[in-house]
């Protein structure tokens, strides 16, 4: 019995190991600033050269940053949930980075599909993405209120992943959040 | 008289210049070392994608600066973690990727050691003295039968 057992037992194991392999997908590398402070930037705004953007603004309240840049076709689609986030997300403001983008590029792109963004870091050289770890086009940062970055989503937002991963861990920093201030 | 120990570095699309063979060496080495992450089955010396480029020119940065390797290394993981390493690092979470195979081929020898064991006890079987007789006489019959052919 022993003989015909083993393999199929082998071969058992094989599939399991493979069938999770299978849904994985490797482009989504999980990001080794999970609960480190952000990565510091002073990037001029792309909607206002005078004004400065950087992380220390946003200490003290739960925020979110996007990546972004016109020339990203993913982002179009990703757009739309941002705009309608920025609506309903209340206190949680989004910031975007504009990555190694032209700004009248990243401009003309606001303007046409709407901004939902209370600032916007234009990286022209990329330097900042490179901090953040950033390696593909659109990647969405929740950080919290002590300046931790806390969940990466990369690629874009879609609903189902909004509602699934990202609404529950601002949910939970958010509460967090309220039961300090008390 | 000038002569240039300028040495220069063909990757990908751009060049660099090198002050001294040390750091060319160096550059070449963590180029190959280190994994570009958008086109991910090649290292940053064959990968003509831009944050690969980007990422070149930070580790030719960085040798310019004077950092050690190790520090580039250290740079490069804490911002994109441990799969920009082309090489795995051996630490417990990966200890099973780099023990597997041999773990593997171990058991694949020993059951072939086992079977080819087994197999041999198969046919270690005595024949009696009778069924010794019996075949000799088929043996002969059979080589007369080829004699009278």
């Amino acid at each position: 019995m022993w003989r015909y057992l083993l393999p199929l037992a082998v071969f058992i194991v094989l599939v399991v190991f493979l069938s999770i392999g299978l849904q994985l997908d490797p482009k989504k590398i999980p990001s080794p600033l999970i609960g480190k402070t952000a990565p510091g930037f002073q990037l001029p705004d792309l909607l206002d050269a005078e004004k400065t953007v950087s992380p220390d603004q946003y200490k003290g309240k739960v925020w979110l940053l996007n990546v972004w840049a016109s020339w990203c076709v993913s982002c179009r689609a990703e757009h739309q949930v941002l705009n309608e986030l920025a609506r309903s997300l209340g206190d949680v403001q989004i910031v975007g980075l504009n990555y190694k983008d032209a700004s009248e590029d990243g401009q003309r792109w606001l303007a046409q599909r709407g901004n939902p963004y209370v600032a916007n870091a234009f990286d022209l050289k990329g330097k900042a993405g490179i901090d953040w770890g950033v390696y593909g086009v659109p990647e969405t940062f929740v950080i919290d209120s002590n300046g931790l970055v806390q969940y990466k989503h990369t690629g874009p937002l879609d609903w189902q992943s909004v509602q699934q991963d990202l609404m529950p861990v601002l949910q939970k920093l958010t509460e967090n959040n309220r039961a300090v201030q008390n | 008289m000038f002569f240039s120990l300028l040495t220069n570095v063909f990757a990908g699309v751009e060049v660099h210049e090198f002050s001294n063979p040390d750091d060319e060496k160096i550059y070449v080495r963590l180029i190959n070392e280190l994994r570009c992450l958008v086109c991910q089955n090649q290292n940053l010396a064959d990968s003509n994608a831009e944050l690969a480029q980007d990422l070149r020119k930070e580790v030719y940065q960085m040798i310019q600066k004077g950092q050690s390797s190790d520090e580039i290394v250290d740079f490069m993981v804490a911002r994109y973690g441990d799969f920009v390493l082309y090489r795995p690092p051996f630490k417990t979470e990966t200890l099973v990727l780099w023990l597997g195979p041999f773990l593997i081929l171990f058991l694949g020898v020993l059951f072939l050691i086992i079977f080819i064991k087994k197999k041999k006890q198969m046919h270690k079987t005595e024949l009696s003295e009778d069924d010794k007789q019996y075949a000799e006489e088929l043996l002969r019959t059979m080589s007369d039968d080829e004699d009278k052919k």
